[in-house]
């Protein structure tokens, strides 16, 4: 009995243990980011923002989150009831079982995976199908309308998302996402591959449903698209889902491109900041750009989001997997 | 290793029953993300097997972009399911065919016999054993280099059923107005807008 303690009961343990200690944090950054967001957006419109519940509004997503678990949860009656409540669930654990693989610093992973940015690849494309399945479910048309199209613009953003992991990984010669970290010790991916690096963000943006390619819920046309007919906890999920892929996103482009948990320098003062708190700051910075981006563009037409997606950005992703590829060769720069 | 043998126990009775519910199912979209469940169990199956690389790649290409595409189809076909139920059994003979060649075939692999024993040797022999380098590397080395001249051709033969499908259903039509859009861009002002001082009470 002891020893059946000590080899499985044990390690179960400490497992779900570290996934609190991930998964905790996440959610009370999520729900910051709601605040953060109305608060950032209401300074660059100048207005105020929330600020009555709790000293300048702090307790905001609190009193939001309370207000969506009191209310009533409606099923419409032409719904496919599985299918219906299935879907919200399944946005919301794909959104949190990718932060299994995600290095906070040198071996603070939870499962330090050799494959680890293809699992992230694997369960970001995975996303599309709580909004698909969302939108079939509701059996609305504006619900069936905004899946259709956020499942065509997930798996066009993804082919080029795919190219530019790929030149990443030319460059470090690892699958493992700690490897790609400390591949960056001398200089950060943004740089030699900044042209990668922007057109990664932008996928980043459209993967994730957000302005200015939030066409799955364009409120003006299809009134709120895959979550029209969605209530309460199961609006919730989709909610929270939405919000922690933003941070997964900022988190996968800060591992690729910007350094992970390493400072800028490796010089004091820079060094002296521990690894986890640079990396959420990177993350932070990456998420004001999403707010930024949100209370600056206009809404992109869909012809326009579909040609940006296959003419301009497969053609230069390929392009750049190409060049990388060949100087890496020229200079003899291939990593082992 | 208890924990194994368990998980490989639920991922193997998954896709089996997954397998099974595909083709009983009486909504197809229900079959497709039935069909959706048994991809992922079976990548699970991979996993265990210690094929990392090969279970992320069925994932992200299965999973992640041919039944997405399949979904969209059979969500957006206008089925009448009494009518599909109708000619059923009329496919029953070709149907146990098929299944029946597939039964002696997994008979054939599982059992001892070989149609060309040296055959073992040959594909046991290019990849490295499991230890000494990752999935990823073995790989690799095996499409891109050892037998990259096959790899290139099978993906020559998939361009050109690619392009194929798309002869087949491109159509010409007449009197489309396209959208130029590096024409729109240089465009220069003067050609699109005109400043008119206007009078007050006169109008233009």
């Amino acid at each position: 009995m002891v020893e059946f303690f000590w080899a499985y009961v044990w390690p179960l343990i400490i497992i779900v243990l570290q996934i609190l200690a991930i998964v905790l944090p996440l959610l009370l950054a999520m729900a910051y980011l709601t605040l953060f967001e109305r608060k950032v957006m209401a300074g660059m419109q100048l207005r105020v923002g929330p600020n009555v519940v709790g000293p300048f509004g702090l307790l905001q997503p609190i009193a939001d989150g309370v207000k969506l678990f009191f209310k009533e949860t409606v099923i419409p009656t032409g719904a496919n009831k599985v299918v219906f409540l299935i879907a919200p669930m399944i946005t919301f654990i794909l959104a949190l079982v990718a932060w299994a693989v995600i290095p906070f610093a040198e071996g603070w992973v939870l499962a330090d995976i050799n494959v680890g940015i293809l699992y992230l690849f694997a369960i970001s494309s995975l996303g599309v199908y709580g909004i698909v399945m969302a939108g079939w479910a509701s059996n609305s048309r504006y619900a069936f309308l905004g899946a259709l199209r956020s499942a065509a613009q997930m798996v066009s953003y993804e082919v080029s998302i795919g190219f530019v992991i790929i030149t990443v990984l030319l460059c470090v010669g690892s699958l493992n996402l700690t490897d790609i970290v400390l591949a960056q010790k001398t200089v950060w991916f943004a740089i030699p591959l900044f042209p990668m690096f922007v057109v990664f963000f932008i996928s980043a943006l459209a993967e994730t449903n957000r302005h200015p390619f939030d066409l799955p819920e364009a409120e003006a046309e299809l009134v709120a698209g895959y979550q029209v007919e969605y209530s309460s906890m199961a609006f919730a999920l989709f909610f929270l889902g939405e919000y922690i892929n933003m941070i997964l996103m900022s988190g996968m482009t800060v591992v690729l491109f910007l350094g992970g948990w390493l400072p800028p320098f490796d010089i004091a003062p820079f060094n002296w900041i521990p690894g986890p708190i640079w990396f959420a700051l990177k993350i932070a910075f990456l998420l004001f750009v999403f707010v930024w981006v949100r209370a600056t563009f206009p809404r992109y037409r869909y012809d326009q989001l579909m040609r940006l997606g296959w003419k301009v950005f497969l053609p230069l992703s390929l392009f750049w997997v190409a060049a990388t590829a060949g100087v890496l060769v020229m200079f003899d720069w291939v990593p082992n | 290793m208890i924990v194994a043998s368990l998980a490989f126990y639920l991922f193997a009775a998954m896709t089996v029953a997954s397998g099974v519910m595909v083709i009983s199912a009486r909504n197809p979209v229900h079959s497709v993300l039935f069909l959706i469940l048994a991809f992922f169990n079976s990548a699970g199956l991979f996993v265990l097997m210690g094929a990392e690389f090969l279970a992320m790649i069925l994932v992200i290409v299965y999973v992640g972009a041919v039944a997405v595409l399949f979904l969209f189809v059979v969500m957006m076909l206008d089925i009448n399911f009494v009518e599909l139920r109708e000619g059923f059994l009329q496919y029953l003979p070709i149907g146990g065919i098929i299944g029946l060649i597939l039964l002696v075939e997994l008979i054939m692999v599982i059992g001892a016999w070989a149609f060309a024993p040296e055959a073992a040797g040959v594909a046991a022999a290019p990849t490295p054993p499991i230890e000494s380098v990752t999935n990823t590397e073995a790989l690799g080395a095996l499409i891109y280099t050892r037998y990259i001249y096959l790899f290139q051709g099978a993906g020559l033969i998939l361009l050109i059923a690619m392009i194929g499908a798309i002869v087949l259903t491109l159509r010409q039509r007449e009197g489309v107005r396209r959208q130029d859009i590096s024409r729109q861009n240089t465009r220069p002002r003067s050609a699109s807008v005109e400043i008119k001082k206007v009078q007050p009470g006169q109008g233009i």
